[in-house]
């Protein structure tokens, strides 16, 4: 069997390239390793409950009737409508450090009023930070590292002002400690700031079900439980994929989403070292608590609240089981829909420390599990009020569990700190998409699957 | 393809890049790029679109003719002149 275009990765980036490359005609599989489709973004469902796997929100928002930014790109692209994404705003967010509250929901204005009124002597420099986002050019494939600290602090002297703008940034994308990319920054700036956070009223499911809705009517095909062992090298060109369970599959060329490390490592031949490909150690516990109410009824209904308890902002691998000193706490009920949803849920997320998950004996591994639920809880009482009566189910995920579903090395959530922005690799015709080419988030990761199959498999130069 | 054909293909595409789009305001002379705020990446897909239905292959270089529904149709009438309308 052979075909123009093998996927490695049903998550959202492999099947939006998928969906691409079928609408122009192409012979397309995608292979997943895993028994359902969704990757870093998926779904599960656990003692009668359907739970996200990464969604706290999809980021990038647009109301209907827009014609801008990602979210309307990926529509376009993809053929669908804005209906068939069901976007519901969120109600309204904030980044909590001590004495400060900084509030944003979907209205940019509203949070530049926020910073005007709480940092006054800062707002001219925040403003023409601004500037400079609104100038710069994501599409630049052939772009350098640039510290986002040290932009910043050009324009901003405060360092809590800086803090505080970047603990949202950073916990929702960035792939390296303490400071991120300037691209990255933007992309990430433009995604959270500027456009906003919105959820379908039924999870990432939706969009994901969607989406192989719409790859598998274009003649793409999908085959789960069909991980990809080895790539298949010959000379400077990738002739096929031997899957776990030994079956070959020939293929004119191939789009990983597994990784940049993680794709390199299934060649069967050695690959001249480069640092680019090295592996993110960044990753995160998140727990869920499923709760006998909606979060507005005891008191809470913002939809995301980033916190941090000092001046200080303390973004890298975790030294501690899990870094309790700052966290997201994200109600998926605390969005706009029309009705409300069935239970009350509440997600809390902290950075954790990959290498202690990994080495956990399993009975000791769940025993930690229920310890670290109850000290992230704990910690963050400081900036909820106490739901913990109202608990009626909980589950837990560490970077063991993203490692064992999608084989990110270190369980990393945000891949990579070096982007392969163009998508290539010593390979010819072996290319990247997801979370290590660069573009974040539900909506970038299709926009990522998009643009390098556009690039490369569709209009080869 | 007669010329009035074309603008019908060429209404079909933009209609399926985007669905949610009001094509019957559309000004002929007008740019698409400011009516209906299409980028260079619609712009490819038109392209894409064109050699998928007709096998007509445009060069990047000729992609500026693509500007307004009155330069697009005269730009295709030529190459699309022996071809049948699918719409």
């Amino acid at each position: 069997m052979s075909y123009d275009s093998i996927i490695i990765g049903a998550g959202l980036s492999g099947l939006a390239a998928g969906i691409r490359l079928a609408y122009y005609g192409k012979r397309v599989c995608i292979l997943e390793r895993h028994t359902t489709i969704g990757g870093l973004n998926s779904f599960y469902r656990l003692r009668g409950r359907n739970h996200d796997v990464g969604l706290h929100a999809v980021t990038n928002y647009s109301p209907p009737g827009g014609k801008r930014g990602p979210l309307n790109k990926i529509l376009r692209q993809l053929r669908f409508q804005w209906e068939d994404f069901d976007l519901s705003p969120q109600c309204g967010s904030s980044v909590v450090f001590p004495g400060h509250t900084l509030r944003f929901n979907n209205q940019f204005d509203y949070f530049q009023a926020q910073i005007a009124e709480q940092f006054p002597q800062q707002i001219d420099g925040f403003r023409q930070l601004v500037t400079e986002i609104d100038a710069h050019n994501i599409g630049d494939l052939g772009q350098q590292w640039i510290s986002t600290r040290e932009r910043m602090a050009e324009r901003i002297s405060d360092p809590l002002l800086i803090n505080m703008l970047l603990c949202p940034l950073m916990f929702y994308g960035s792939p390296s400690a303490h400071d991120m990319d300037f691209n990255q920054f933007v992309i990430m700036f433009r995604s959270i700031y500027q456009e906003g956070f919105a959820r379908p009223y039924q999870g990432v499911r939706l969009i994901l079900k969607n989406l192989t809705k719409k790859f598998k009517a274009l003649g793409g095909e999908l085959k789960l439980r069909a991980g990809v062992k080895q790539l298949l090298i010959e000379g400077k060109k990738v002739s096929g994929v031997v899957l776990d369970d030994g079956s070959i599959l020939e293929s004119q060329n191939v789009l990983s989403s597994a990784g940049s490390a993680e794709t390199l490592q299934m060649c069967d031949v050695d690959v001249p070292r480069d640092d680019r490909f090295t592996p993110g150690d960044i990753s995160f516990v998140e727990t869920i608590s499923v709760l006998d109410q909606q979060p507005a009824e005891f008191g809470h209904d913002e939809t995301i609240v980033f916190y941090n308890d000092s001046e200080d902002f303390y973004y890298e691998q975790s030294k501690e089981p899990v870094d309790l000193r700052s966290g997201i706490i994200c109600s998926p009920n605390n969005f706009k829909y029309d009705q409300p949803l069935k239970e009350g849920s509440i997600r809390i997320t902290a950075l954790a420390n990959p290498d202690y998950w990994m080495s956990l004996p399993e009975e000791k591994y769940i025993e930690e599990k229920q310890y670290w639920y109850e000290e992230i809880l704990k910690s963050s009482m400081r900036f909820i009020p106490d739901f913990r009566p109202h608990v009626l189910d909980i589950d837990t995920f560490t970077p063991r569990t993203i490692k064992k579903f999608t084989g990110h090395i270190n369980g990393c959530v945000y891949g990579a700190p070096q982007k392969i922005l163009d998508g290539t690799t010593p390979f010819n015709n072996l290319f990247l998409c997801g979370t290590d080419q660069g573009f974040l988030g539900i909506i970038g990761s299709m926009l990522s699957g998009i643009s390098i199959a556009n690039l490369h498999l569709l209009n080869p130069k | 393809m007669a010329p009035e054909q074309i603008r019908s293909v060429i209404l079909d595409i933009l209609a399926r890049i985007a669905p949610d789009e009001d094509l019957s305001e559309l000004d002929d002379s007008v740019p698409f790029r400011e009516q209906m705020e299409l980028d260079s990446m619609d712009f490819l897909d038109i392209v894409m679109e064109l050699r998928k239905l007709y096998r007509v292959q445009i060069p990047e270089e000729d992609y500026g003719e693509l500007v307004t529904m009155d330069s697009t149709v005269t730009y295709l009438t030529p190459l699309l002149k022996d071809a049948e309308s699918t719409v």
